[in-house]
């Protein structure tokens, strides 16, 4: 090394390290520079298009030009209140939400409570991932077995004859049986996560002080699983306000999803449809916060 | 343990059929699927593979197979890069509006498929028309993008919330600058939360069909293709196997994303609400 270049001024780093040294300074700059992406995204265009959409709800369809018409009234609220087969359709919903919440919940409680206090670890796990695995798989493959299953010469038909029985065919029971099916690991997995958060000394002190098993189940397990039921039936609920696919492969009958669907593309009614999706979202909002005044949230 | 033996063997036995009750469908399509006969009746008399040479020669399920796979590989790289970025910032900022970040990432997935679908056929329509870019490919991508986004943040903030900041600090004491301190430090840390959020948008994304729907247009993803096939009889065996297909490529990545992490993203549905959406 020379004389002459330690005297020198040192070089400057590398643009890399400048910019690394610039960008360290500015804390704000660096949020703002990570949340652009994928807050511009969901803002600017995924809250913007239902915001869009929230907005068409008011709008109307000229039954004659069939064009949209920018005017805001409230035509399409009218028309869903006053029409019969409209509130139906909407009481139909919620009544198979409902149903399907109740069915998931009952089912989801043995195998949840196996997993959460009597499984080995290594159990627990693999079922764990069992259970996990269809839950985020091949939501349509399911459907369409279960209209396998369902038609006339399938296998439930088939399993039920020596017993002199038939099955329920496509109609509104094969829709709650496959919405039930469909949505029951989103309903196990809250209820196995609530019940592992009970501590074994609460259960221990309850027999302790005389209860059998029945009466520490009802005054013990069930009340602290409770938000847990809440917070499972969230998905189950939700899942099956907006559905369409499933009525439409396993009945005849409409649901809000279908009246939605088939507006938006064979009526091309955009605000007609927009209005009606509104109805889900509505309950939905409504049972979010319910379910928030009774703890579910604490149990997600 | 409170349980009498009784209780414990009806509880085992309740498992079981449950866990029955969630397979049996799956494998009943999977048996279909060397169906010899082309008639969808139970039971089965006999077994074939032709099937599977069918379906491989079916060109619309080809075309449907290579659409899926660039729609979920294009999905999970837009998804992994915006869901880590709002996962670094809400794990490591204080800023206003942060509790809104999640909240935001949920929503895609938390609402009904048919509406996002909705809206996001709507602003295709107006926005990216007009610049001569139709519903195909691209707009199913974003779409996509959208719902997925919360499995990648879900599991980097997960990890992130794990991993202690004095190992970054250190890295940055021994002289080492930002970028050096992600490359070194921070990204080897994080690589298998990355790994299994990119599988399990995959899987949300080769399984979607709601969103697709209206993102789609003319192009035909497996879903869809498995969707029009289903009313043509003559089709159903060929749908069987590809029913299999999507099952298994679907079903692998989210049994690989479970066992690359511990922690609970994967099991906590979009943490808050979900679809897996739908």
């Amino acid at each position: 090394m020379s004389a002459n270049e330690v005297t020198a001024t040192p070089p400057r780093p590398p643009l890399g390290r400048r910019l690394a040294t610039f960008l360290y300074r500015r804390p704000r700059l660096q949020v703002g520079l990570l949340l652009a992406g994928p807050m511009g995204w969901l803002v600017i265009a995924y809250l913007g298009s239902l915001a869009v959409l929230f907005l068409a709800a008011f709008w109307r369809l000229d039954p004659f030009t069939a064009q949209v018409v920018h005017q805001l009234s409230f035509d399409n609220f009218r028309t869903l209140w006053e029409s019969h087969v409209y509130r139906r359709i909407a009481t139909r919903t919620v009544g198979i939400a409902a149903a399907v919440t109740i069915t998931d919940a009952i089912l989801a409680f043995p195998i949840a409570y196996y997993m959460a206090r009597i499984a080995t670890p290594r159990v627990r796990g693999l079922l764990l991932v069992a259970i996990l695995m269809p839950l985020w798989s091949s939501y349509l493959v399911k459907v369409y077995a279960w209209r396998t299953m369902l038609q006339e010469g399938g296998l439930v038909n088939w399993a039920l004859s020596p017993l002199g029985l038939k099955g329920p065919g496509f109609g509104v029971v094969a829709t709650w049986l496959v919405f039930s099916y469909l949505w029951l690991p989103f309903m196990i997995l809250p209820v196995y996560a609530g019940l592992e958060r009970i501590p074994s000394s609460l259960i221990e002190a309850s027999s302790d002080l005389g209860a059998k098993a029945g009466r520490t189940f009802r005054g013990v397990v069930l009340p602290l699983a409770f938000p847990a039921v809440v917070a499972g039936s969230i998905f189950t609920f939700s899942l099956t306000l907006g559905d369409y696919i499933t009525p439409q492969l396993v009945s005849n009958t409409q649901f809000i999803g279908n009246v939605v669907y088939d507006n938006v593309g064979v009526a091309n009614n955009l605000p007609f449809a927009a209005a009606f999706a509104l109805v889900p979202v509505a309950v939905m909002i409504g049972y979010l916060l319910g379910a928030r005044r009774l703890g579910a949230f604490d149990s997600l | 343990m409170v349980e009498s033996p009784l209780t414990r063997i009806a509880l085992r036995v309740a498992t079981a059929l449950t866990l029955a009750f969630i397979y049996l469908p799956l494998l009943v399509i999977a048996l279909y699927a060397f169906n010899d006969s082309r008639t969808q009746a139970w039971p089965i008399h006999g077994l074939t593979l032709r099937w599977f040479s069918k379906a491989l020669d079916n060109q619309g399920a080809r075309d449907a197979l290579l659409t899926s796979l660039k729609a979920g590989l294009g999905a999970t790289l837009l998804a992994l890069l915006l869901g880590s970025l709002a996962a670094f910032a809400v794990q490591r900022y204080r800023f206003f509006g942060r509790e809104t970040v999640s909240f935001l990432v949920i929503l895609p997935i938390a609402l009904p498929g048919i509406v996002t679908g909705m809206a996001l056929n709507a602003t295709f329509r107006t926005v990216f028309e007009p610049f001569g870019l139709g519903l195909g490919l691209f707009t199913v991508i974003v779409g996509h993008a959208t719902f997925c986004i919360v499995v990648v943040y879900n599991n980097v903030v997960a990890r992130l919330r794990r991993l202690s900041r004095s190992i970054e600090e250190a890295s940055m004491d021994l002289g080492a600058d930002t970028w050096q301190t992600f490359r070194y430090v921070t990204l080897p840390s994080i690589r298998t939360a990355l790994f299994a959020g990119a599988l399990l948008a995959f899987a949300l994304s080769f399984d979607e069909i709601i969103v697709t729907t209206f993102t789609a247009g003319a192009q035909q993803t497996l879903p869809i293709w498995i969707f029009t096939n289903l009313s043509r009889p003559n089709q159903l065996p060929i749908v069987n196997v590809v029913a299999v297909l999507v099952v298994l490529l679907s079903a692998i990545p989210v049994y690989v994303a479970q066992r690359l992490t511990t922690e609970a993203a994967v099991a906590a549905p979009g943490a808050a609400a979900a679809g897996a959406r739908q």
